[in-house]
């Protein structure tokens, strides 16, 4: 069992947790993820650290409510346990001293995508960052990312924050202003092909996370398999951080969806259950 | 005594037509009076053939001849002495091809042989029945980590529990048993029983840590520092894709994944348990292995209409277990023989509809020996199907063996390890079961296991 040290609702849907692991403490990186359970009953669920506190032995994640197993995780509160906790899983991120990167998040990604930009700074970098959300309220760790980035874009749907539009608007800004040796984009699947296809009618290379459907994570199933140039590769083990020019979007957003109607099944249950509690 | 039955005596199983429906054990077991008599016609042979076939060498005759006596505890006794899983091997070993191949009775012909694995079955049943006794050994000989806590592992960390070792077992997924766990279904191996045998091997004093992926949650480094010696017994645990045109379509799935969610993730109790599996109408499952009757036979429980193994091979060449392949039959289970997939027909949804197949005849042997499959020009037909299941094997799993480089590995991938004594390239470490061999089977995880446990307690009393 695995107990929760701090849990923080940051918006209506996001919320953040600390977890007590000192063993995936202790060995992760930027990019790398842990896979939880909930429960006995629970499906194994993966989800990209944000930051580490070694000498505590915690763990903090960022996620959003978006099905059952989210929204029973929501309900977990400060002393409470989690079923299982195992990490860090698949390859960290590959940060080196590029130069000028450009590092895009959208909505809960931007958790995902802040112990790069930390870690890109560090390693000496010029750090320019846009974050993207539909609303201001859902523009998680502003503060943070701002301070290892040179420059913080931010962009909203409604420009309640930030400017109004989308995060591969403020891409092509940027890539008419400077040259860019390296970029991220982390979010929304559909957000990163854009961004992708941004990037690329620029040439500059662009690394993207991929979050596909997972059970063990460590190899063993082959059900996060996604299309990279022309070969099988593996989101657990081979990723999640690939190019995003090779990877086949396609088909990665069609899998993305191929439980859509036993999550929205599990989903309504969950909610009616809960409903029928009071 | 009565005359020797020309047959095994009959144990009692589902019938096909119930059985097809739920996820509950097949065969039923024999109770005591039926054991008996089973066991009453065993010859007792003086050099009994069937002891050499096992590979784990129990004395089979001698446990056989406790039952016909009613003596459970020494039955158990006896078993327990070289095996600490048998339950589990009295169910899914293939005696056929090991102790029962061999059997004095079953060479005359018009007998069949002693049902052994049965009779093991009967016996270690009984045993799950008793109180677990703690055993309160002092573990004074060294520790020994083990990695991977399938049968190898499991066994290898029992022997080494009883001979003194202080033993912690790491497990990456969240459930101890490796395939016993994931892999094998409940109605070929209820996880009941499987939780039983893991809870007996515990009262051993053997610790096992869940959620402990080697090589990330630990390194190999912290392993050589904190033990005095290791077993790597990882399972091949890397599924083989075809790799034909269609993989990533929805409704494609290699049977690792199939197997996980219905067993490890207890898929067919969606939504109790989080975790779906499609339901599916037309299902085609590639192989011809134990796997791909494990797939073949869940798909249809889990109520597709139409399940159809494709094999590329005949009849006579498939491998998997006979009993395995007369259930399947009896459970209405297809067979499109020397057939092979070339391709993944997709909607524009992206989920399959249906498979292109070729068919295949057998040219010259390979070096396996079995005749070679060869494609047919001009022979492809389709296979409707909005689900398809690949089982046709595994590779080696990297995860562990990427940050341990001073590990020598062979060109098929797998950890290069002495078959005499499952020693490694580096001193103190060990390695047995699939991540040597390639998928095997859990009889032969488990010799390797009993071997690595006597190879480590020679190895760390002569270096102390």
């Amino acid at each position: 069992m695995f107990k929760i040290t701090k849990m923080r609702q940051l918006s209506e849907k996001q919320f953040e947790m600390w977890v007590s692991a000192p063993r995936v403490a202790g060995k992760a990186k930027a990019g790398q993820f842990v896979i939880l359970r909930t429960t006995e009953f629970g499906e194994r669920i993966p989800l990209t650290i944000v930051q580490t506190d070694p000498e505590e032995g915690l763990v903090e994640i960022i996620f959003q409510v978006i099905g059952k197993s989210t929204a029973e995780l929501a309900t977990f509160k400060e002393g409470d346990s989690l079923h299982d906790f195992v990490g860090p899983l698949g390859m960290p991120a590959n940060v080196k001293k590029y130069g000028t990167v450009l590092l895009v998040g959208g909505g809960v990604g931007i958790a995902a995508l802040y112990p790069i930009i930390k870690e890109l700074k560090k390693a000496g970098n010029r750090v320019l960052t846009i974050l993207g959300a539909k609303t201001k309220e859902l523009v998680i760790l502003e503060e943070e990312c701002r301070k290892y980035s040179d420059e913080l874009i931010i962009m909203t749907d409604d420009g309640s924050l930030g400017e109004k539009g989308l995060v591969t608007n403020a891409m092509e800004k940027v890539f008419a202003r400077e040259k860019i040796d390296m970029a991220w984009a982390i979010g929304p699947s559909i957000m990163m092909k854009f961004a992708t296809m941004t990037a690329e009618k620029s040439g500059v290379p662009v690394y993207v996370s991929l979050n596909p459907i997972m059970i063990d994570g460590t190899g063993m199933c082959g059900g996060c398999r996604v299309t990279v140039g022309d070969a099988i590769k593996f989101a657990c083990v081979d990723g999640p951080e690939f190019l995003g020019s090779e990877v086949n979007w396609d088909e990665f957003l069609l899998r993305s969806k191929q439980y859509g109607h036993e999550e929205a099944e599990s989903f309504e249950a969950y909610q009616k259950e809960m409903a029928d509690l009071g | 005594m009565a005359k020797r039955s020309y047959t095994k005596t009959y144990m009692p199983e589902q019938a096909p037509e119930t059985r097809m429906h739920n996820f509950e054990e097949v065969a039923l077991g024999y109770d005591l009076e039926s054991g008996k008599l089973e066991a009453s016609r065993c010859l007792q042979c003086k050099n009994a053939p069937c002891i050499d076939a096992c590979p784990v060498m129990i004395d089979i005759p001698g446990f056989i001849k406790a039952i016909e006596d009613g003596d459970m505890p020494k039955a158990y006794e006896i078993i327990a002495r070289y095996s600490n899983l048998p339950a589990i091997c009295g169910r899914v070993c293939p005696q056929e091809k090991q102790c029962e191949m061999v059997c004095r009775l079953g060479r005359n012909k018009r007998f069949e042989p002693v049902a052994i694995g049965k009779l093991e079955r009967l016996v270690a049943d009984w045993a799950l029945e008793q109180p677990i006794e703690e055993k309160s050994t002092a573990f004074d000989k060294g520790k020994v980590a083990v990695i991977g806590s399938g049968p190898s592992g499991l066994t290898a960390a029992g022997d080494l529990a009883k001979l003194g070792y202080d033993v912690t077992v790491y497990e990456a997924l969240h459930a101890p048993g490796g395939v016993l766990t994931y892999g094998i279904p409940e109605f070929r191996l209820p996880k009941k029983v499987v939780r039983k045998e893991i809870a007996i091997i515990e009262a051993l004093g053997v610790k096992i840590e869940t959620n402990v992926v080697v090589g990330k949650t630990i390194t190999m480094d912290e392993i050589q520092q904190n033990f005095d010696a290791c077993y790597i017994a990882v399972g091949a645990g890397a599924p083989n894709f075809m790799g034909i045109p269609g993989t990533g379509l929805n409704g494609v799935y290699s049977s690792s994944e199939y197997l996980t969610r219905i067993n490890l993730m207890h898929g067919y109790e969606f939504p109790k348990y989080d975790t779906p599996v499609h339901q599916s109408k037309n299902v085609v499952v590639i192989g011809g292995g134990n796997v791909a009757m494990d797939a073949a036979r869940s798909a249809r429980r889990m109520g597709a209409d139409k399940v159809t193994i494709v094999y590329r091979r005949s009849e006579e060449e498939l491998p998997a277990r006979e009993e395995e392949y007369h259930h399947s039959l009896e459970e209405k289970i297809d067979y499109s023989w020397l057939s092979n997939p070339t391709e993944y027909l997709g909607n524009d949804k992206g989920e399959l509809v249906g498979v292109k197949c070729i068919k295949m005849a057998l040219g010259e042997p390979d070096d396996s020996g079995r005749r070679r499959p060869v494609p047919i020009p001009d022979s492809e037909f389709i296979i409707e199907a909005d689900m398809v299941i690949e089982a046709i094997g595994q590779g080696a799993n990297k995860v562990l063996l990427d940050t341990f480089p001073e590990l020598a590995i062979n060109k098929w991938g797998y950890i290069d390890a002495d078959e005499e004594s499952c020693a490694t390239s580096v001193p103190g470490i060990f390695a047995g079961g699939d991540i040597v061999t390639g998928a095997a089977t859990v009889i032969l995880a488990m010799g390797a296991g009993k071997l690595a446990a006597k190879e480590i307690d020679m190895y760390v009393t002569n270096k102390k």
